[in-house]
């Protein structure tokens, strides 16, 4: 009977503990800022700068998703995690979305029960090697040392790729992206493996990035994005949607600079109208305030100032959009249509 | 030569000469360095040898130094005014010094707060570590933990002050109950401690810490060799006394204190630190509700702190166990009871031989609190090697920071080995 009564009472704490989770918004509105589980660095898509003040790609998300709530940019707590640590801290509810350039993946999205909201960066593997090596394809490295982060989806691939191709290397195992940067540049390795963005914001630091050349094989699928948890569809959609309004936003020619303008009155294009809220109820039915998106956009601009800004070409990093193009330019970047 | 005399030889000086400078060879820095390091051929060599590395490394490792830049924004500027030279770029340590030393979130008008704690600090310390210094300086001590957390965490006077009436009041109490029996004394002024908290913490208003002077930082803000330095001297000062507790609870007669103490110090030994601190961050975030989570700090604080103790309680019990059984017998047969014999005699001689060992795990305890990096806290080296070295603009910079770090990490830890040497010195009572 004792032991009926304890179950019982577990399974009601269980119970509690689930309904609490549930509604994230309401937690999130009542702790008056949102809980966004970022890198503890990362060039270009997260890090803070001399005032403390976090900045970059990934954090654009965050800082948008906030000013979707709650109209402010500011309102976020950056909760900084580490490759071990992040998945605890999103499924323990330490943060409310972790937005930290994380693969979307099968495992990641039906075993560890996360949500996917989006895409925000397709990334891929690829390789680095001195100019001086006179190597062109990923597939003349026969025999070569390459430095690789133990531990990563990277690894795997790059076993894959060599042995599919049948060619051979010599791994050579590192810990972080630091010390793989001196491993390469101190001989150590002749080519340097990771994902694509990394090695390009690796290769701008160098003392002199155009003796090192970035090979055009990209053996690997990094679609990164920022992911919620299971279990509370309706906060999953507040951050999936406020994700779209910012691709919708770059496609239908809304930037923050004249965002303040489109959204003091209806203009000519109706999708324009419903995205900022001027003309019918979406923001509502996301349970925020109508001009949630307009909030978003103004907070750090539209997908394509975001991404120009932190990791674009005229940044010391220099990615070019690429995949991460609007479909209308080639891209895979599109987003559903707001009706 | 018997019939050798004085008026048979021609000439008998009668005065002595003046005394003649000793031979260059022989005297002053040159016979220094042919003693010490000329004396043999292979000795030469080594020294020659030995010479030229010191050289070839100075003549690099100077000027990159005496080079360095310390005005720039970025690396790339760095470069730009170094124009291809050796130089180190130390703008990074100019521009970002702040974050190093008091963590990326702190608030930059509240850097007083923790600078004015270290400042206290030393003299909190002072009548611990130098026991020639009048006992009353100890009531500082005592408040010293208040002041501090006050300092640095901000918020509400009332929570320190609830604290330290807490901790007052079960004194009280314990000294009432002492007399008649020491678990009278010791329940009972835990109780009185719990009493006195729970009131007060009914008492504090829930929007206190909004209005009060000092603004709250949470401990997540918390960072650089500050965090360092407050785990260290936290878990320091807080697993002394339980290794002593420990120690003497594995050689006790109890069987029931004893076995707890053995498992307790078997299990912490037997497991790494590394996956205490991954336990404190990540499992415990598990068990409790989102909400009513105990701080990471706190959390981080009794892990290392356990880990410590259980060290310290085996250094200590190598220093009880260096005692001779008749200064147990001496104590007895004085009639003392057992926290008598131990106040008086046998704790004091255990410690003074277990000073090494301590000061040991101190000191590697100091240096292991950069591990919590791996929880994403950023103290200095997780600073370093997370946010700092993946700004756009220092991107790159290794040997500035981490010298830094070192340097930090090399003074403080000299100190303490330091003191610890004069402290031998000064308890030395045998006589060589």
């Amino acid at each position: 009977m004792k032991r009926t009564v304890f179950f019982g009472a577990l399974t009601v704490a269980g119970m509690a503990a689930s309904m609490a989770s549930a509604a994230t918004l309401d937690d999130v509105k009542a702790r008056g800022s949102l809980n966004c589980g970022v890198t503890t660095g990362l060039v270009g898509f997260a890090s803070p700068d001399a005032n403390g003040v976090w900045t970059g790609f990934d954090v654009g998300v965050c800082r948008a998703v906030a000013a979707a709530i709650f109209g402010d940019p500011t309102a976020v707590e950056f909760v900084p995690t580490t490759g071990k640590t992040r998945f605890t801290a999103l499924a323990s509810g330490e943060i409310d979305v972790l937005a930290r350039n994380t693969t979307w993946t099968f495992s990641r999205d039906v075993d560890l029960k996360f949500e996917f909201t989006g895409i925000n960066y397709y990334d891929g593997q690829g390789f680095m090697v001195p100019r001086e090596l006179g190597v062109s394809s990923a597939k003349d490295l026969d025999g070569a040392t390459v430095c690789i982060q133990t531990g990563t989806t990277t690894e795997l691939n790059l076993a894959d790729f060599f042995r599919s191709n049948n060619i051979s290397y010599e791994p050579v195992p590192i810990e972080t992206n630091a010390e793989a940067q001196q491993q390469y540049l101190a001989g150590a390795c002749d080519v340097y493996t990771t994902d694509a963005s990394g090695l390009a914001a690796t290769r701008a630091s160098f003392e002199n990035p155009g003796d090192h050349v970035l090979l055009p094989e990209i053996i690997s699928k990094e679609p990164l994005g920022p992911l919620v948890r299971h279990g509370d569809s309706d906060w999953g959609d507040i951050v999936r949607w406020t994700l779209n309004a910012l691709i919708a936003a770059e496609e239908l020619g809304v930037t923050s600079a004249n965002v303040a303008d489109m959204a003091a009155a209806p203009t000519d294009n109706p999708e324009v109208n419903r995205l900022l809220g001027t003309e019918g109820e979406l923001g509502a039915m996301l349970g925020l305030e109508a001009n949630w998106a307009a909030n978003a956009i103004a907070a750090g601009g539209n997908y394509g100032e975001l991404f120009e800004k932190n990791i674009g070409e005229n940044t010391p990093i220099g990615l070019a959009r690429g995949l991460n193009a609007q479909w209308t330019d080639g891209g895979l970047i599109y987003s559903p249509p707001f009706r | 030569m018997s019939d050798v005399h004085a008026h048979s030889v021609a000439f008998v000086r009668t005065e002595t000469l003046p005394e003649l400078p000793p031979p260059a060879a022989e005297t002053g820095v040159l016979k220094w360095i042919r003693e010490n390091l000329f004396a043999t051929v292979p000795n030469a060599i080594l020294t020659i040898v030995s010479i030229y590395v010191v050289y070839a490394i100075l003549s690099g490792v100077l000027p990159w130094i005496f080079n360095g830049v310390w005005d720039a924004s970025s690396l790339a500027e760095c470069r730009e005014i170094l124009n291809g030279t050796s130089g180190a770029c130390f703008a990074v340590l100019a521009e970002r010094w702040p974050q190093l030393i008091f963590g990326l979130s702190y608030p930059a008008d509240s850097y007083w707060r923790p600078a004015l704690a270290f400042f206290l600090l030393f003299f909190a310390a002072a009548p611990v570590m130098f026991f020639d210094l009048p006992r009353k300086l100890l009531l500082f001590t005592a408040i010293y933990p208040f002041i501090a957390y006050w300092l640095i965490w901000g918020g509400t006077i009332m929570v320190p002050l609830v604290a330290l009436v807490g901790f007052v009041a079960g004194y009280l109490v314990y000294q009432r109950l002492v007399t008649n029996s020491f678990a009278a004394g010791f329940f009972g002024g835990v109780a009185a401690a719990f009493v006195v908290w729970y009131i007060g913490g009914l008492l504090i208003p829930d929007d206190a810490s909004d209005t009060a002077m000092l603004t709250a930082v949470p401990s997540r803000d918390l960072g650089g060799f500050m965090l360092n330095l407050m785990l260290g001297v936290t878990c320091v000062s807080l697993s002394i006394p339980i290794g002593i507790v420990l120690a003497l609870g594995r050689q006790s007669s109890m069987p029931l204190i004893k076995w707890i103490c053995v498992v307790f110090i078997e299990f912490i030994r037997g497991v790494p630190l590394i996956t205490l601190l991954f336990v404190a961050s990540v499992m415990l975030a598990y068990f409790f509700p989102p909400e009513s989570t105990v701080d990471l700090f706190l959390r981080v604080v009794i892990m290392i702190t356990m880990f410590s103790a259980a060290y310290i309680a085996e250094v200590i019990r190598g220093g009880l166990a260096a005692l001779p059984k008749g200064q147990y017998e001496a104590a007895d047969s004085l009639g003392l009871d057992y926290a008598q014999a131990m106040r008086l005699i046998i704790l004091p001689q255990a410690l003074k031989i277990s000073i090494p060992g301590i000061v040991n795990i101190a000191v590697g305890l100091f240096k292991d609190t950069v591990l919590v990096s791996v929880i994403s806290m950023f103290d200095i080296l997780g600073f370093i090697r997370g946010p700092l070295l993946s700004s756009t603009e220092w991107n790159g910079v290794y040997w500035e920071l981490l010298g830094f770090a070192a340097l930090l990490f090399f003074v403080t830890c000299y100190g303490i080995s330091q003191y610890s040497q004069w402290l031998e010195r000064r308890l030395a009572t045998d006589h060589r």
